[in-house]
């Protein structure tokens, strides 16, 4: 299998993609492709549509026209139970807001997305932790855990069910700058590691690490970079 | 991984949880005390009844027919009588529980030492028995006649005067023939005569007041009836009448089978009668109407009071109980939303949100449960004057009310859950 052909396979295609409430266009026919083992930031103003778009690439919203093909599926045309099953089976979550069960410690908020994917395994779950660097922190609760640490606890439990894609939404928002460079960097080597990032960002710092670079405005794609920089390799399985 | 969730959820959010099983608590406290109350104030209510008298009579059948015939209320005319001996088997009827008092009457026509013609009644006082079902009970006129005013004296005591010759004598006898407490009468019965020692000198305030009752043995020989009883007064607890007791009354052959197993089933006072008919030999039981009716009413109504504060004691509690928990799911909304998020299932998370409610609900319906005894302690010293035994059908009636109000106070909530998208709980900026 040649490496040209393996990078012609879209990992996720979406076809005249729109999101209509009322009047407004959320997002107005957007077309875009990533490929598998693909490391790309969505960047726009607020209103631009971005989190509408990632909504719908996490199946956790269904476009108002066009087609949103996921590894081959139409998630379009899923019922509101497979879309959970095909977020469950692909897709990995991280949130600018963390979002970890409170009475949940570290561990456990990562074994709970084992519980809802497949049977739990701390051993395994300790083992995404220790990637994110956070195995002593394993017992702690969220609220003992500092920002930084629990964004890594959040990346840990997107990681554990080795999700074909993983989206971040404004990963860094709520990190200072020591904490926004260890998190880049586990995307770094997530990256290396062939997996498939879509991160949403306002940062530019966070957007030039990333391959390619799409900007949204007024739900269009406004235009897209290919990042010169780009020293990330992608690893082609 | 789900227990660990449920535990989490518990013990680290202690406080929520405590507050939701205050609520419950409460509820099952209050339906604990109300239904320990209502399932046992029927015996506290009758004990208030008591004084009405007996609400049942049992005479022969054929005294029965003549009286109806004559209004005669003499057996020594018809020459039929009840049996002493088949006394004991009114406790073993179906409706026995039902039963709390009786006693039997046997009338001896005498005359005192100055000739005055006088009618000495046997009866029971406090009469011990012991119960083919193993329990006992103290039967007899001094709980039947309550209103008695004891003017001289005392009661007759049946477990502690060894005398079996002496006498409680009514106030109009007394009176025309100058009778005192401590005296000693001569009677002159048909069969036999007794030097009576009067104990007590009683006012009744109706015909009673012109007689002499004596112990039940003691008439017996007088009258020269050993054995035989003329009545029986049956004081029991029974359900209003309605139209199915009203046609039963008049005549249970007339009712369908299904029908007979309802009304026999059913504490009429026409079954209660009809049973006592069945026990005793050639007797006829009827209600004395108005106390049946009576006591049967404001048991009812009293009943209904509790129920009535049950239902709203616990209607209160689902209220409390939908809106902390419906506030529960909301704050936890971006982390119900996380959860579905990540894969969970309607079923998943409204399972695990039920199984916090109910084992919540566990914890405080156990609470609430022994708090109730004690309020249903409280209610019975304060109207009763005495404790309310509770039942231990109150058990399950309780953890299912407890269990069903909680399900219904948790259906806002899950509803809620149901329809939250992750995407509104989880972009918060």
């Amino acid at each position: 299998m040649g490496k040209d052909k393996v990078k012609r396979m879209s990992l996720l295609e979406l076809r005249n993609v729109s999101k209509i409430y009322g009047d407004l266009h959320a997002l107005d026919k957007v077309s875009l492709q990533v490929e598998k083992g693909e490391w790309v930031a969505i960047m726009g103003p607020s209103g631009s549509g971005k989190s509408t778009m990632m909504n719908i690439i996490g199946c956790m919203d269904k476009p108002s026209e066009g087609e949103v093909l996921l590894d081959g599926i139409d998630i379009a045309k899923e019922t509101a139970k497979n879309l959970t099953n095909i977020r469950r089976d692909k897709i990995g979550l991280i949130f600018q807001q963390f979002h970890l069960v409170s009475y949940l410690t570290a561990l456990e908020n990562v074994m709970m997305a084992q519980y809802y994917h497949s049977i739990p395994d701390e051993k395994e779950a300790m083992e995404a932790l220790e990637r994110v660097g956070l195995a002593d922190r394993a017992r702690h609760l969220p609220s003992q855990l500092s920002g930084g640490e629990q964004q890594r606890v959040c990346v840990a439990r997107a990681l554990i069910n080795y999700p074909e894609i993983i989206l971040a939404d404004e990963p860094t928002g709520n990190l200072d700058e020591a904490n926004e460079e260890i998190v880049v960097d586990l995307f770094r080597r997530l990256h290396e590691d062939g997996t498939t990032l879509i991160v949403v960002t306002h940062d530019p710092e966070v957007a030039e690490v990333a391959q390619r670079t799409l900007v949204l405005r007024n739900g269009r794609l406004d235009h897209e970079t290919i990042n010169p920089n780009f020293t990330g390799h992608i690893k082609l399985s | 991984m789900f227990l660990r969730m449920i535990r989490g959820a518990m013990f680290r959010q202690w406080k929520k949880m405590a507050m939701i099983a205050f609520t419950i608590a409460l509820g099952a406290s209050l339906a604990t005390a109300m239904l320990g109350v209502m399932m046992d104030v029927g015996d506290k209510v009758n004990q208030e009844l008591k004084t009405y008298g007996a609400n049942i009579t049992v005479v022969p059948k054929d005294s029965s027919i003549i009286n109806d015939l004559y209004t005669i209320e003499d057996n020594e005319s018809t020459g039929s009588y009840l049996l002493e001996e088949e006394l004991g088997k009114i406790k073993t009827i179906f409706w026995a529980f039902n039963i709390v008092d009786y006693t039997p009457f046997v009338s001896a026509q005498s005359t005192l030492a100055n000739g005055a013609p006088v009618t000495v009644t046997g009866t029971w006082f406090n009469h011990h028995m012991e119960l083919p079902t193993g329990e006992t009970l103290d039967a007899g006129i001094t709980n039947l006649r309550t209103w008695w005013e004891i003017t001289e004296g005392k009661w007759l005591d049946e477990q502690a005067d060894d005398n079996r010759d002496v006498a409680m004598v009514g106030a109009a006898v007394a009176a025309q023939n100058d009778i005192h407490a401590g005296d000693t009468l001569h009677i002159e019965g048909k069969e036999a005569s007794k030097e009576l020692y009067v104990q007590g000198i009683f006012d009744a305030g109706d015909e009673e007041d012109s007689a002499i009752f004596v112990f039940l043995d003691t008439a017996q020989q007088l009258a020269g009836l050993e054995g035989n009883i003329d009545s029986i007064e049956v004081s029991a607890l029974t359900t209003p009448d309605n139209e199915l007791a009203e046609k039963a009354a008049k005549d249970p052959s007339s009712l369908t089978v299904k029908q007979y197993e309802t009304w026999y089933c059913t504490a009429y006072v026409s079954s209660i009668c009809y049973q006592i008919q069945e026990v005793i030999t050639d007797s006829v039981a009827s209600a004395v109407r108005q106390v049946a009716d009576s006591e049967g009413e404001i048991l009812e109504k009293t009943q209904l009071l509790m129920i009535l504060i049950t239902i709203l004691s616990l209607i209160g509690a689902a209220l409390g109980i939908c809106n902390l928990v419906t506030a529960s799911v909301m704050e936890r909304s971006s982390e119900i939303g996380l959860m579905k998020a990540i894969g969970a299932h309607n079923s998943s998370v409204s399972g695990l949100v039920l199984t916090e409610i109910v084992l919540t609900a566990i914890i405080g319906g156990i609470i609430g449960f022994f708090a109730g005894i004690g309020f249903a302690q409280i209610i019975g010293h304060t109207v009763f004057g005495s404790s309310i035994a509770i039942r231990p059908m109150v058990i399950p009636i309780v953890a299912v009310l407890v269990v069903v109000v909680t399900l219904l106070g948790s259906i806002p909530a899950i509803r809620m859950l149901l329809n939250l998208r992750p995407t509104e709980v989880l972009h918060g900026r």
